[in-house]
């Protein structure tokens, strides 16, 4: 039922879908970052596909990505990341109610420019989930209407996500307003 | 009468409506900022929300959660997928059992495992979860009625909630976070009584939740203040995200166990509740109405349960017996490397999702195929519907944030990762 909607899907934006695969029992469909708002309007407005209903969105960081046992790795350029690949990937999946079928978008993204069109219009619940992902990868989703940190501080500098941030590293928030700024902070900015 | 004004005045530091002049008498013509939370008794776990008030009047929310944020994901990426095993029971703490079983099956779906365990297996998972289930709902009813000022109410439903989790301890050793289930299987097989524990256990519930639906479904301030108060309509329950009772109480008619059957769930009858107004009320009739279910369900399970093995025969996440560990240096190499290095995961991405206590509640995992999970991805229900809240105390007064923060049942772990 679902091999339908990726036939579908790739017969009526052939230009816009980079490829198709069924992985684990999981429909995925990449898509070209600039095509991304078309194809999810007619996801949802579609009766044929009728995706109204969000499931998640997150972003898979590709650093450190040397996969063992390699039969199938998920993106097509497979063996290890460099770069000349694309760093991340933003995935949506979406659900529908009537049809009962579901479907994984994924957007590759380069390591310099991170930015992906924002679902947050079409779908409300990705509000939220678009800005946790802003918070934990540093994705930036455009024409969100408020692309703020949510679970972290704002003073937090850094995505925690990204395979290059240290686990043990720590950044306690304390306001001392005698001290000079964080060194880190200026610097990054 | 001066005198005594200024004395007023000055030992208490307050005036009399009365005495006040009529410009005094007025509220605040300006919009107020009140904080509310994060370690406010109502705010389930800790969330703060900046409200914008107009009187008592919500004109406007912002809320911040991520008071409680232990970064599940970046700790799972180093630890092997069965050490992850007991952050997931910190996830949605009341009912733990099932975030258990939604990451095995996570796990499973990449190793395709899937279809393939034990009937036994299948069945003591499903006994687990429906028993969180009950645990979850329990305490969600409980706690929002006794923060409407029903104390018994509370009081019942937690002691049926201690009798539950008294047998999940029997079952897995500890009371709270048991980290009972294992990729493949689970970790022990059910203790010898526990067929008789589960039906006293659940004779006592039924009549506990008939006395509780006694005190509070025709309870009229319990219905003044459930009724209406954050109603939503079907399609913004849809295009918000939200699952479990929160949309059923919309009308939209999903539940994971029945449109996307996993497990023995398709060997079970059961209905889904639905309700119509999607207000408070609507949720709370729904959740009491689940718990019933949930009873109907264990029952058959007692009764269908089959013997024989608690874990998939393959070797890749099974530990080879305890005599040939000890006695064969192949055995004793097999165990040490599935204890270090984990269970080893062909590389892939899988997304498997369980009915949790609030909705759908999944694991998206991409497996480098090295024993730890290269990205682990929680779907927490309670996030989604956190989400809503903004939109569903608009235009209520501050009282009814309590009944809707209750009827949202946001546990503050899942949220917040």
């Amino acid at each position: 039922m679902s091999k339908k909607v990726l036939d579908a899907l790739t017969a009526k934006f052939p230009s816009a879908i980079v490829r198709t695969a069924t992985a684990n029992g999981d429909e995925i469909a990449w898509i070209k970052r600039d095509d991304l708002l078309a194809v999810a309007k007619w996801l949802r407005d579609d009766p044929a596909m009728a995706f109204d209903a969000p499931v998640f969105c997150t972003c898979i960081d590709w650093l450190d990505w040397k996969p063992q046992h390699n039969n199938r790795p998920p993106p097509e350029w497979g063996s290890a990341w460099n770069e000349t690949k694309p760093r991340f990937t933003v995935c949506y999946q979406l659900r529908s109610v009537a049809h009962k079928h579901r479907l994984r978008l994924e957007i590759e993204l380069p390591e310099n420019d991170p930015r992906c069109a924002s679902l947050a219009e079409l779908w409300p619940a990705f509000n939220w989930q678009e800005r946790e992902t802003f918070d934990m990868y540093g994705i930036k989703f455009e024409n969100h209407p408020d692309l703020r940190r949510i679970y972290l501080y704002e003073e937090f500098v850094g995505y925690p996500l990204r395979k290059d941030y240290p686990k043990e590293k720590r950044q306690p928030l304390v306001r001392r307003d005698d001290l000079p700024i964080n060194p880190i902070k200026a610097e990054h900015k | 009468m001066a005198d005594a004004q200024t004395l007023k005045q000055l030992v208490l530091g307050r005036k009399d409506v009365q005495d006040l002049s009529d410009t005094e008498q007025e509220p605040p013509p300006d919009l107020m900022t009140v904080n509310m939370g994060p370690s406010h008794p109502a705010m389930h776990g800790t969330v703060r929300i900046v409200l914008t008030v107009d009187g008592e009047k919500i004109v406007k929310s912002d809320i911040h959660p991520g008071y409680l944020h232990r970064c599940f994901e970046k700790e799972s990426e180093y630890a092997t997928y069965t050490q992850v095993f007991p952050y997931t029971d910190r996830l949605n703490y009341v009912s733990p059992m099932i975030n258990n079983c939604g990451w095995a099956m996570a796990v499973e779906k990449l190793m395709g495992l899937t279809g393939k365990l034990p009937k036994r297996v299948e069945y003591i998972r499903v006994i687990i979860s429906e028993m969180s289930r009950m645990t979850d709902h329990l305490t969600c009813i409980g706690a929002s009625a006794m923060e409407l000022g029903a104390f018994t109410a509370f009081l019942y439903f937690l002691k049926s909630r201690e009798w539950l989790y008294e047998l999940l301890e029997k079952i897995s050793g500890a009371r709270l976070t048991h980290s009972y289930v294992r990729v493949g299987g689970v970790a022990k097989d059910l203790p010898a009584d526990w067929d008789a524990d589960l039906t006293h256990c659940l004779d006592k519930i039924v009549g506990v939740i008939d006395e509780v639906e006694v005190m509070l479904n025709n309870n009229k301030i319990f219905r003044d203040r459930m009724a209406g108060i954050g109603a939503m309509t079907r399609a913004d329950a849809i295009a918000s995200g939200c699952v479990g009772p929160i949309a059923r109480a919309c009308g939209v008619d999903y539940d994971v166990r029945r449109d996307h059957p996993y497990s023995v769930y398709p060997e079970l009858e059961f209905d889904v509740p639905l309700g119509t107004t999607g207000d408070c009320y609507d949720r709370y009739l729904v959740r009491v109405e689940e718990l019933k279910q949930c009873i109907r369900i264990l029952r058959q399970c007692q009764k269908q349960i089959p013997d024989g093995p608690i874990m998939v025969d393959d070797p890749r996440c099974s530990l080879p017996p305890k005599t040939d560990t000890y006695n064969t240096i192949e055995s004793m190499i097999r165990h040490f490397k599935h204890i270090m290095d984990g269970v080893r995961v062909p590389a892939g991405e899988g997304y498997a999702f369980v009915e949790g206590g609030n909705g759908e509640l999944g694991f998206f995992v991409v497996a480098d195929g090295t024993g730890r999970p290269y990205k682990a991805y929680c779907r927490s229900p309670s996030f989604v519907h956190l989400s809503t809240a903004g939109q569903l105390i608009h235009d209520h007064f501050i009282a009814d944030v309590v009944p809707i923060f209750g009827m949202i049942n946001m546990i503050g772990g899942e949220c917040d990762k």
